[in-house]
This record gives structure tokens, sequence and C-alpha cells, in this order.
């Protein structure tokens, strides 16, 4: 047993890397819900039931059609993105001019009867899916074990939303929905089409919390509640973070999972409590959020 | 004269109700109409949805549970400190909370519970998974033996009325004009020279403080404290009966609690019981596609329409 000061360094850095998963996955929730936000100025509170979706459409695939994780890996958070794309079209443009809150309520509902229909048919005791055969080794540092598995998920994580964070920030599509966030109207004279630029960056969003839940299936068991729990921290981590950057929301994400990790080793028994008493001292110190622009 | 006849009429229904259903039944739709009333304050009247009542709610059940098991205190008084320590738990998540304002004030709130769900989940004192099971209901001030199902439920209907009242005084008083204002137009009101938060924060916890009375009857009625009570899905059911009812009506809570504690019952007992989750779901998105008034609204605008 390595040890450093007194602390046990394997424990220690085992912890630590589930902290890095859990944040991994905080972090794609989180960018998904400040894209959203961005143009639609709504919460999508059913972000948590397309991530259950996402891990449920990967051992659907897998169970019926054959469909490999890999293959997986693009087609659900397309199908998922589908799903958003209808959902925006014809349940969330209808009450677009009314109070935001009933979008929000919307997606609620919606997230209700989806986590009911998949408890209906599946149960609640979750289902497992094999780690694809690629990654199934490890390798051995010199602090700790590191699973393939796992560190796929980080690398993907960080490239994903590296690469959305560069469409946003750097490219002509990401512009316009840039402009798009600060003055639609004006973007619509310019001959842009507005609603179509939201309800595909509403698909965007929700795609990936779909591609989250293909990564998610191989270590957490699938069932329909995994998406609930872990989106109230999400939503705890969009009040730390703020939702002023794109930026910010993925270091947050990230950040917090770190913290939880920590947390996890040093002191057990506030593991699941700790990302929201961060939430109460930012609300304390800095109500806007640590990279937000607005109350 | 009208709405006051229509008060008397109600009055004498919810009198002779237990005589033709069953007690329990009714003193458990009075609790959730009062919690829904108490929701109904914030979302209703300030223009806050607050998506993190359940804790209040369960924080009531808590303690006057644990006073009725472990301390001897007669039930009025259990209820009392059910509901003052809910107060004082929502005068300091509002402190937090109304400092945010629209979707993260929704978002903070349901933050929050979920600490609380956590703190319950893992505090010795509240049994865990298994929750306080048999508590007892006791003899009121230490006279009216309440597991007779009829003193417990003219007990409830009093505490109703009395929480029905206190919301029915807090808006029609010129603080509850103030809350309207701000409801209508924050920047203005504060124009004015009000102080927006602390406008805010009081009426969160008045609302905590109710909702906490709420979950506090509630354990009494049905001997049980539990985890259900504190749940996020405990939350979105108070939100559903206040949408379907009527936001912002005084009576629509009430109604809308009626209407979903009778389907749940109805349902709970059949075959469709597993649907339950789905079936709120899909009044949700009903509700909100094409009936956001909520049955007391629409029947209001009917009535407007045809005789006011």
């Amino acid at each position: 047993m390595v040890t450093f000061l007194g602390i046990n360094l394997f424990g220690l850095f085992g912890q630590l890397l589930v902290g890095l998963i859990n944040g991994s996955f905080y972090a794609l929730l989180s960018l998904g819900l400040a894209i959203i936000f961005g143009l639609l100025k709504i919460i999508n509170f059913a972000q948590g039931a397309m991530y259950m979706l996402g891990a449920f459409a990967a051992w659907l695939a897998l169970q019926y059609m054959g469909i490999n994780y890999w293959a997986a890996l693009i087609i659900v958070p397309l199908a998922v993105g589908l799903v958003g794309v209808l959902m925006e079209r014809f349940l969330i443009r209808p009450i677009a001019n009314e109070d935001h809150l009933y979008s929000l309520l919307l997606t609620f509902g919606f997230a209700l009867m989806l986590q009911g229909i998949f408890t209906h048919m599946y149960g609640s005791s979750g289902l497992s899916y094999s780690i694809p055969e690629a990654l199934r080794g490890g390798t051995k540092l010199p602090f700790m074990y590191l699973p393939d598995y796992r560190a796929w998920i980080i690398c993907a994580s960080v490239v994903v939303c590296g690469l959305t964070w560069w469409m946003i920030e750097k490219t002509k599509l990401g512009a316009y929905l840039r402009a798009g966030t600060e003055n639609p109207q004006l973007m619509q004279a310019f001959g842009i089409n507005v609603p179509l630029i939201v309800t595909l960056t509403f698909g965007f969003g929700v795609g990936l919390a779909g591609l989250a839940g293909v990564m998610a299936a191989p270590i957490y068991s699938v069932s329909p509640d995994m998406g609930s729990n872990l989106l109230i921290v999400v939503f705890a981590i969009v009040v730390i973070g703020g939702m002023g950057s794109i930026g910010g929301a993925i270091l947050t994400g990230l950040g917090m999972g770190v913290i939880e990790g920590l947390t996890k080793y040093f002191y057990p028994e506030a593991s699941n409590t700790v990302i929201f008493l961060v939430m109460v001292i930012v609300l304390l110190l800095k109500p806007a959020g640590l990279f937000g622009k607005e109350a | 004269m009208k709405i006051n006849k229509f008060y008397v009429v109600m009055l004498l229904l919810a009198l002779v109700a237990p005589f033709f259903l069953y007690p329990v039944f009714l003193a458990k739709l009075l609790c959730f109409a009062l919690f829904a009333c108490a929701f109904n304050l914030m979302l209703g009247y300030v223009g806050l949805l607050s998506f993190g009542h359940a804790a209040f709610l369960g924080t009531g059940g808590y303690i006057t549970g644990w006073l009725m098991m472990n301390s001897g205190i007669t039930p009025e008084l259990a209820i009392l400190l059910g509901t003052v320590v809910s107060g004082a738990l929502g005068a300091l998540y509002g402190k937090l909370s109304v400092k945010r304002e629209g979707i993260y004030f929704a978002m903070v709130t349901l933050a929050l519970s979920q600490l609380v769900f956590f703190i319950y989940l893992q505090a010795p004192f509240t049994g865990g998974e298994d929750g306080m099971q048999g508590v007892p209901r006791g003899h009121l001030l230490g006279l009216i033996d309440l597991s007779d199902n009829m003193n417990m439920y003219y007990f409830v209907l009093a505490i109703f009325l009395f929480g029905f009242w206190l919301i029915h005084r807090t808006i029609h008083s010129p603080f509850g004009q103030v809350l309207k204002a701000i409801r209508e137009n924050e920047p203005r009101a504060t124009s004015l020279g009000y102080n927006v938060n602390d406008y805010k924060w009081v009426a969160f916890t008045i609302s905590a403080a109710l909702a906490g009375l709420a979950g506090s009857t509630k354990t009494l009625v049905f001997q049980l404290a539990s985890l259900t009570d504190v749940h996020w899905h405990m939350s979105g059911e108070v939100v559903l009966m206040t949408l379907v009812g009527g936001v912002g009506t005084i009576f629509g809570p009430v109604v809308g609690a009626g209407v979903i504690v009778t389907m749940q019952n109805y349902l709970s007992g059949g075959e469709l019981g597993n649907y339950i989750h789905i079936i709120m779901g899909f009044i949700f998105v009903v509700c909100v596609l094409a009936f956001r008034s909520g049955i007391v609204g629409e029947f209001q605008k009917v009535w407007k329409r045809n005789f006011g």
C-alpha cells in the first residue's frame, strides 16, 4: 500500500477517478442544458430522461438488433436527438410565447411519462450492458489501476465537450447560435431561419444527453430512474456555474465531479450532499454563479 | 355575497362529508389541499415556481412524528412544533432561493430539497428507508381521542380551515397586494421602493410553514412519516395539483388536490396502478398545452362570459 502523509494513495486516486467519471457525465449533461438554455431560455427537465433513454436505446439495440456499442455511440445520440427535435417542434414551440415556467413543466411531465413507461416495461431494478471487448483491459499505473473503459469515458467526454465548445465559439454555425442568443429578431431579419436553428439546437442538446446515456450504460446499471437523480445534481451544478458560458458549464461539471470524489474519500457521509452544499456557499458568496453574468 | 354563500355551502358539505365517505380518505384530501394551497401562495401570487416544497411537507411530518413517538406531548403541540421547524427551514431556504429568479429559482429549490432528502435518508432519527411507522395519534388537548377517525377528520378540517383562512387573509392584505405587484411587474415594484426580495422571502416562509402544517397533520392521519414525502416526486405532484385546479385561484389547489388524490386512490387499487406515473406525466403535458388556467380558472372564464 502506497501512503503519503498518512493518506492511502490507492484509495484516493480511485475515488478521484470515480469523481472524474461522474464529472464527465455532469459536464455532458450541463453542457446540453446550457446550449438549450442559451437559445430557448428554458431548462429541459427531460434531460435526465433523455440520458436514460440513451442508455436504454443502447441496451435495446444490442439485445434485439445486434447493434454493438460503437455503432450505438453514433446511432443512439442521433435517435435521441430526433426525439428532442420532435418534442421541440410539437410540444414546446406551441407554447413558446407563454411564460417559460410552462415549458419547464411540460418537459417535467414528459420526463415523468418516459420514466413511467420504462419502469412499466422493464421494472426498476436495472439491466446490465457489458463493456465492449476492446476496452475490457486496464493499465497498471504506479499509484493505481486504470480500467480502459473508464479512461475512455473521460477522454471521450473531454473531446466531445471540447469539440462542442469549439463549434459554438469558433465556427460560423456557432456564431449564428450566439447571435440567436443575443437577438433572435435581428437574426431573422437577416434571413436566417431562426425556428429551424432553435429546433436543431434543442435536438443537439438532447442528443448530448443521449450520448452520455450510451457511455453510461456499461458502467452504471441501466434503470428508469438513472436520469432523474443525476439531473438534480446537474441542476445544482448549473446553479453553481451559472449558464453564462459554455466553457464554464464544462469546467464546473468536471470540477464538481472531482470535489465529490474527494469527499467520498475524506468524508463519505457527505458525498451525496457536498455538491448541494457547494451550491449554498456559491449562492451566498456569488449569487450569479461562478461564470454567470446575471442573477 | 355570492362568494360568501358559496363558502357556506362548501363548509356544510365538508361537515357532513364523513357520514358518506371514508373519513381517512377525506382527511388525506384536506392535507394535500392545504399543501397545494400553500404552494400556490408562491406560484400563483408571487409567480415563483418552487420545485422543493416536499422538503417542508416532509420536515413537518418527521418532526411531528418523532415528537409523538418520543416526547409524550399532545398532538396539537407536536403539529405546532412541526410547523415552526418547517417554517424555520423555509426562512433559511427562502433567503437563499430568492437570490435567483424564474427558472433558477425552481432549480435552487429542487436542489435544496434534494439536500434535505439525503439528510433524512442518512439521519438516524428518521428511520431511513423504513420511515417512522406506528406514530400514535394521541389525545387532542389531552382530552379528545384522535384514534377515532371521525374526531381525527374534524380536527384536520379545523386545521385546513385555519390554513385556508390564513392564505386568504394574506392574499387580500396590503402585503398580498405587494406580492401581486411583484408578480405582475417586478422592476416597477422595486422602483416604487419595495424591497422585493424581503417580500418574496416572507411569502416563502409562510408558504413553507403551511406546507409543514400539512405534512405534520398528514403524519398524524396516516400514523406514518416516510421518505416519499420528501422525494422530488412529491414536489412535482403538488405542482400538478395546483396546475390542474388552477394556478393563482384561491380554490384551484383544493379542487386540483381533490382530483389528483382521488385519481391516485382509484388507480392504485386497480390494474392501472402501474401506469400512475405515465398518466400523471400525460396530465401534466395536456394541462400545459391546452388547459393552462386549470379547472377553476376555466370555470371562472365561462362564468364571467355568461353571467358576469
